[in-house]
């Protein structure tokens, strides 16, 4: 298990040592900074052996935090604790940084004590945590005798995520649909690889202990709907204009995964996603499709070599939805070669401007719509350099956001039932929110 | 308020100032004091000195206060143990307080605190702590028995804190399960002979119902303890895989590597033709492939997983090329397992698309990545042959850039396509050689230089070219000046009239100005070869040569499958075993797949028991060298054709050859099968000496009824009853469809006191095999060839011969999974393979293996009854005595009968030849074809084997 864990800032100085294990001795805390921090190269690998000890690390801005060990653990969960942990520290105190760190040593000391115990990872939740965990420290004292084992008993407890008696006057939520598109496309237009990455984001400010039921347009659960042929959401859809549309109302997931409080034998069994929620903000599930993904952009590359010191780029793009929707923050990023002396830029909308310091061509638009069309040209003047390495071309990458998800995905409902409270799914108040973004959306030229 | 101040004080005579300040009547002082302390001692600054004071500060009500002392206490209690005393009346106040987060800060640092009189006064409070009411102290105190046993193993176990650990398995509480169950997998590891773990249906069952309702890491824990587990049969694995696959679709990836860990290992255990074998199979391709939308760490762990996946099983992962293509801003880790991993998925179905892929990534920047690149297209040439064409073209078009790294890597991949085709491509050999002076590094040099002497009849100047090398020959490296002396003999064999001269110049080079012993024989063997029989030398060193591979870089089977034992763990991110990397006895234990049988021999969880791998063979003299490391030995080979020291009698049906190794100077005549009676009285007690390896350790108390044993042969040959041992039948153990062509099946038997492995090799393929070797993994009893493999004449296409080879039982010993499995490696000229098969374990029953009443009694008795197991053995129809004599035949002696109201009973003894007794009690009821035996052993994990034999003795 973890033997000890460790916190350093960019220069190598340790800011947090909680040693687990008796087999791990001062010394590691100098090894890694000397042998990866100081390292002269770069960092070839997030797992490192030193002297027989193993080292994992993650760094967040520029703060290093390593984990350290002398067995044969398991080396998924070093990281997702790690990553666990990054969370729990934002969640207390905001961005990690050194000077946050130094500002709350005492408090991380706390935590490290209670969500690890002999380098094994215990309830890391934060909802649960800050009920006895606080940054004043002094709230032990005034708990009566009820108010302690109900800590206790969620710390522990099955929904460790939720704690008992929670009063909204206003039972409400709200579900974003947050999707990442990812692309990869050759010059001559063909998609080499593409997926979206999805996640369902829930901010629930629900009374008492709700059960909820979410359900979306995924095909495994309507085809089954419409084999069964009674349900009349199955029907509507048949009706709607046969085989052909019914595919596209529902998609095909390749995968998913949920958040803890989601029953997964459920799943398994009937693909329903029931749950109690956690209070407030947090990530339902998150999910992965390959098919039938709409590409909101199309970028058609051009690039011509005019002899050795000069290169003409023109590069379109088109938007691929609806008319009537509109794409914001749209930025198109088209790489130069190093040895670029001047560039000029025309462009028909937005603003193009270049940029040395990133060796590249960075177009903006701030608003596009469906089914346009925008062109740029650019001609770059080159340094004659007789470095006989060629330019290898980096990919034109873009951004954007718009307003639906690209992989089609549909909430179809989600059903909150609380038989304890007097309050109904009716009386919910529900909102629901599709937001496509850009995940690594490039095209080779 | 902010505490970095905290960590600004560095003045001189700070430890003064922060005592006065320890020592303040204002609490708010106080804290302020302790916080600076603990922020210098996180800076690495020694604050021992402060010792007292702190601890004076203990006495608190502020639970922030409390804490920040715990913490000093832990990192100084073991520098100062006398002054640590002084904490425990407040840690043994404190697990009394009413406030359960007060009672589990207290055991939990505690246990933390490594001073052996602290620990004495911790078992009171940990005791009561592990019977809390309060789940979450319950919890605590699991994973403190894990701290104590860290620190006294033994207190732990005498004061019975491992049963109430055992009982927290079945806590009502989620969060206690999966704690107790960690905390019992660390203590099981570093004590490999408790049975601590103890992993039963019905023990398994509540950690499945658990795993539904504990968080995260506490799935972790459970997942990887259920891995632990071996299955009965394959409905139990289907039944336990259909519970763990809902994981796979957990938030967190450690909870789905550990689930794709139990997955893989069980599958294992499914018939392949189950359509459950082939859903499952389906399914657990969606959660690797999301595993890579993970931050690039975990990318990392997954796709080190990923690798060892593929490798075992490519179907699962076969359609997903996609997904491992390399994204231009992953990290370079991250890209380079991408790429091993997009080598193994190439085939010719998808092989553009790769292509297309690694041209690309070898005009990246990253030096190491685009090597990696260009060797991968070299290996898609020779995995997929429809590909060579337009790989080979695409490494000219890469050799055009100049790029100096990338060049020199494409002509030692082409160099690797001109050994797997030859003759094809030599059209490109004039744009290799423009690039000659370009070439710097000695794996370039040496794979050019070898291109030209292998094509040198093509190559006009291919003189020149080499005599431009021969220059500079001292300052090359050894691989390039080796390859330059054959490329160059080469060159003379193919144009002897125009290159006398050079071939002379580079003879001389390697013989007399060479200080390099390897480079001079070379040039000396070559030099005699070309001076006594040009003819011969062109035979030599023209020669066909072996294909290469079409797979690099495989790991070794063995390997590969402890491996996948460990998916998600360091050892699957080194491709290492444990034992590799972690120091002392933790994790050194091997961990097996389970077998694809389906009846299920063991029970016994891999991780548990020790069997015959603790006691180990005694230090009989050592007759034979042991082998060493099978993989070391396989990858050397320097098994030697067979050779024997006289000549072995050709008419016996047994080949006793080996034997004359041992040395003992045995009449091999004396265990032919022909004269039963006179070969076992002569032949055990006299063998078994010359063997060496039972009677000379035998213990001194044994001694007496070693003649009593010898009577008992002369009683029992006298009745004349059959006296043979148990053989099972022969079964093929390697399909001819596995090893090229050789089929191999086979049994084992005990003959006048020496294990014999059985053999029928059969060549079913076209061409002659000759040069037979054989070899064994370590295994749990030491087998070991105690001979070469006899195959003298080589064998001919649909020939058939029988061999049998003599075992020793002073091989190298490691426990395995089942106990009386055995992996084998035979070579022949053709290749070597692998398998493996299992052996009665009565061939390990030796000669001596009465005991004497009293002994027996007394062993009976001594041996705790926790070893005892049961058995039954159905539909036997033999009475009581036939029965005996049966056994006895195997060496399963019989030393008292005793009937009770129509029942018999039978006390016998058996000893192995590691040493270990096994006694009997055989209950036989007139009438009843069903047997009851109970056997005791000190070593119960041989019990299942034990039963096997007696059943399969008893039934044939």
């Amino acid at each position: 298990m973890i033997g000890g864990l460790f916190i350093y800032n960019h220069k190598g100085e340790v800011l947090i040592s909680r040693v687990y294990r008796d087999d791990i001795g001062r010394n590691a805390v100098d090894a890694f900074r000397v042998n990866v921090i100081h390292a002269r190269q770069q960092v070839r690998s997030p797992v490192t052996n030193i002297a027989r000890t193993s080292f994992f690390h993650v760094k967040r801005s520029n703060i290093w935090l390593a984990a350290v060990t002398k067995q044969n653990v398991n080396a998924a969960m070093v990281f997702e604790f790690l990553y666990k942990m990054c969370d729990v520290m934002a969640s207390y105190f905001g961005k990690i940084s050194e000077e946050n760190i130094k500002n709350n040593f005492v408090l991380i000391y706390e935590l490290l004590d209670e969500i690890l115990d002999f380098g094994y990872p215990q309830n890391s939740e934060t909802g649960s945590l800050k009920t006895f965990i606080t940054q004043q420290g002094i709230k032990g004292q005034h708990q009566t005798k009820e108010e302690q084992s109900q800590i206790t008993s969620q710390v522990t407890g099955q929904i460790g995520w939720r704690r008992e008696g929670i009063k909204y006057r206003r039972n409400e939520l709200f579900l974003d649909v947050l999707e990442s598109v990812n692309l990869l496309m050759s010059p001559q237009g063909q998609v080499l690889s593409a997926h979206v990455s999805g996640r369902v984001v829930m901010k629930s400010y629900l009374s008492g202990m709700p059960e909820c039921k979410f359900g979306m347009n995924d095909k495994i659960i309507i085809d089954k709907a419409g084999k069964g042929g009674v349900t009349n959401e199955a029907g509507k859809s048949d009706l709607g204009g046969g085989g052909s549309t019914s595919g596209k109302q529902s998609i095909a997931i390749d995968d998913c995964t949920f958040n803890q409080c989601v029953r997964l034998s459920k799943f398994d069994s009937e693909r329903s996603i029931s749950f109690i929620p956690p209070d407030g903000e947090y990530e339902l599930m998150r999910y992965r499709t390959t098919k039938d993904i709409i590409l909101p952009f199309r970028v058609i590359p051009l690039v011509r070599e005019v002899g050795r010191t000069k290169l003409e780029v023109k590069v379109v793009i088109k938007s691929n939805f609806k008319p009537s929707l509109l794409a914001q923050k749209i930025e198109v990023r088209i790489p130069t070669p190093l040895n670029t002396s001047g560039v000029q830029v025309i462009c028909m909308k937005g603003k193009a401007k270049y940029k040395a310091s990133e060796n590249a061509i960075v177009w903006k638009i701030k608003r596009m719509a469906g089914m346009k069309e925008s062109q740029i040209s650019a001609e770059i003047e080159l340094l004659p350099t007789n470095d006989k390495k060629k330019w290898a071309r980096p990919p034109i990458s873009m951004n954007f956001e718009v307003p639906f998800a690209p992989s089609g995905l549909k909430v179809r409902y989600l059903k909150v039932f609380e038989s304890k409270l007097n309050y109904s799914d009716h009386d919910v108040i529900k909102w629901v929110r599709y937001i496509g973004r850009s995940g690594i959306y490039e095209t080779r030229c | 308020m902010t505490d970095s101040k905290y960590f600004t004080t560095t003045k001189k005579g700070e430890i003064f100032e922060l005592k006065a300040e320890l020592n303040s009547d204002k609490k708010e002082k106080k804290k302020e004091a302790v916080k600076k302390v603990i922020a210098s001692m996180t800076v690495g600054k020694d604050v021992s000195a402060l010792f007292p004071d702190v601890v004076n500060c203990m006495q608190t009500d502020n639970l922030e206060l409390k804490k920040l002392v715990y913490l000093y206490l832990m990192n100084y209690a073991k520098s100062q143990p006398d002054m640590a005393i002084m904490a425990v009346n407040t840690f043994v106040k404190d697990c009394e307080d009413a406030n359960p987060l007060i009672r589990a800060l207290a055991v939990r640092t505690m246990g933390c605190i490594r001073v052996d009189k602290i620990t004495e006064y911790l078992c009171e409070p940990l005791r009561k702590c592990l019977k809390d009411e309060d789940p979450y102290v319950r919890k605590t105190a699991a994973v403190c028995v894990a701290k104590l046993h860290d620190i006294n193993a033994q207190l732990v176990e005498d004061q019975g804190f491992l049963d109430t650990l055992k009982d927290l398995i079945s806590d009502s509480n989620p969060m206690v399960v999966a704690n107790a169950v960690a905390a019992l997998s660390e203590i099981a590891e570093s004590h490999p002979n408790s049975n601590l773990l103890d992993l039963n249906p019905q023990s398994i069952n509540k950690l499945l119902t658990a795993l539904n309702e504990c968080t995260e890491w506490g799935q972790i824990f459970i997942l990887d303890c259920l891995a632990n587990y071996t299955p009965r049969d394959d409905r139990e694995s289907q039944s336990i895989c259909e519970r763990v696959t809902p994981r796979l679709s957990h938030a967190n990836s450690a909870v789905v590597l550990s689930a794709v860990k139990v997955l893989m290992k069980f599958m294992e255990m499914l018939p392949k033709d189950l359509d459950y074998y082939s859903t499952l199979l389906k399914k657990l391709a969606p959660p690797l492939v999301t595993l890579l939308s993970a931050e690039p760490e975990l990318q990392y762990v997954a796709l080190r997983n990923i690798n060892l996946i593929v490798q075992k099983r490519p179907e699962i992962l076969k359609h997903e090329m996609k997904v491992f293509f390399v994204k231009y801003n992953d990290p370079i880790y991250v890209k380079l397992e991408k790429l091993d991993i997009m080598i193994r998925l190439a085939s010719q179905a998808n092989i553009a698309q790769v292509l297309a892929e690694l041209k690309e990534y070898a005009t990246e920047v990253d030096v190491d990545f685009v090597r990696k690149a260009v060797r991968a297209i070299g290996r898609c040439a020779i995995k997929v042959e429809q590909s060579a064409e337009r790989c080979v073209s695409t490494l000219l078009d890469l050799i055009q850039t100049k790029v100096n790294y990338v060049v020199q890597e494409a002509i030692v991949v082409i160099k690797d396509i001109f050994r797997k085709y030859p003759n094809k491509y030599e059209s490109v050999i004039a744009t290799l050689c423009e690039n000659l002076d370009s070439l710097d590094e000695p794996e370039a040099r040496a794979a050019m230089i070898w291109i030209v002497g292998e094509y040198a009849e093509r190559i006009d100047n291919a003189d020149e070219l080499l005599e431009s090398f021969l220059e500079g020959f001292h300052d090359e490296s050894t691989q390039v000046q080796l390859q330059l002396l054959t490329a160059i003999v080469k060159l003379f064999l193919k144009k002897p009239t125009e290159t006398q001269e050079l071939v002379q110049q580079v003879l001389s080079l390697a013989t007399q100005d060479s200080d390099n012993p390897d480079l001079r024989d070379r040039g000396y063997i070559y030099w005699r070869l070309l001076s006594t029989d040009p003819v011969a030398a062109k035979e030599v060193v023209l020669a066909e040569k072996p294909l290469i591979s079409e797979e690099t870089d495989l790991i070794e089977p063995t390997l590969l499958e402890e491996l996948i034992c460990h998916i998600g763990t360091l050892a699957s991110v080194y491709h290492k075993p444990p034992s590799a990397f972690v120091e002392g006895s933790r994790g050194v234990m091997h961990k097996r797949l389970p077998a694809r049988t389906g009846s299920g021999e063991s029970t016994e969880s891999p991780d548990v028991g020790t069997a015959a791998g603790g006691s180990a063979p005694e230090a009989a003299p050592s007759i034979i060298p042991s082998q060493g490391d099978l993989l070391g030995d396989l990858l050397n080979l320097d098994m030697a054709p067979p050779t024997t020291s006289g000549p072995p009698p050709p008419t016996t049906g047994m080949q006793m050859g080996g034997m004359d190794l041992l040395g003992g100077g045995l009449d091999s005549l004396m265990g032919d099968e022909s004269e039963p009676l006179g070969g076992d009285i002569g032949g055990s007690p006299a063998m078994g000496a010359g063997f060496g390896a039972a009677p000379a350790v035998m213990p001194a108390s044994l001694n007496a009824p070693v003649g009593g044993g010898l009577g008992d042969l002369f009683d029992l040959g006298g009745v004349g009853m059959p006296m043979g041992a148990y053989i099972p039948p022969k079964i093929v153990w390697l399909p001819a469809m596995k090893a090229k062509g050789l089929e191999i099946s086979g049994t084992f038997a005990r003959r006048a006191g020496v294990i014999q492995m059985e053999l029928i090799l059969t060549n079913k393929a076209m061409s002659v095999m000759t040069d037979f070797a054989i070899q064994f993994n370590r295994n749990s009893f030491g087998l070991a060839p105690a001979g070469p493999l006899q195959v003298l004449t080589p064998l001919g296409p649909n020939q058939t011969i029988e061999v049998s080879l003599p075992l020793s039982t002073v091989g190298p010993v490691m426990k395995m999974d089942p106990l009386n499995n055995l992996q084998v490696a035979v070579k022949n000229n053709i290749d070597v393979f692998y398998f493996s098969c299992q052996y009665p374990i009565s061939m390990l029953f030796v000669e001596d293996g009465k005991m004497e009443r009293q002994v027996f009694l007394a062993t009976w008795k001594d041996i705790p009854n926790d070893n005892e197991s049961q058995f039954q053995i159905k539909d036997c129809h033999l009475n009581s005595d036939a029965a005996s004599s049966k056994l006895q035949g195997s060496n399963i002696f019989t030393i008292a009968k005793r009937t009770v109201e129509g029942q018999d009973m039978l006390y016998m003894s058996i000893k192995l030849s590691n040493g270990i007794w096994v006694l009997a009690e055989l209950r036989v009821q007139a009438g009843n074809p069903n047997y009851t035996i109970s056997l005791k052993c000190r070593a119960p994990e041989v019990s299942q084997c034990v039963f096997q034999c007696y059943e399969a003795v008893l039934k044939n």
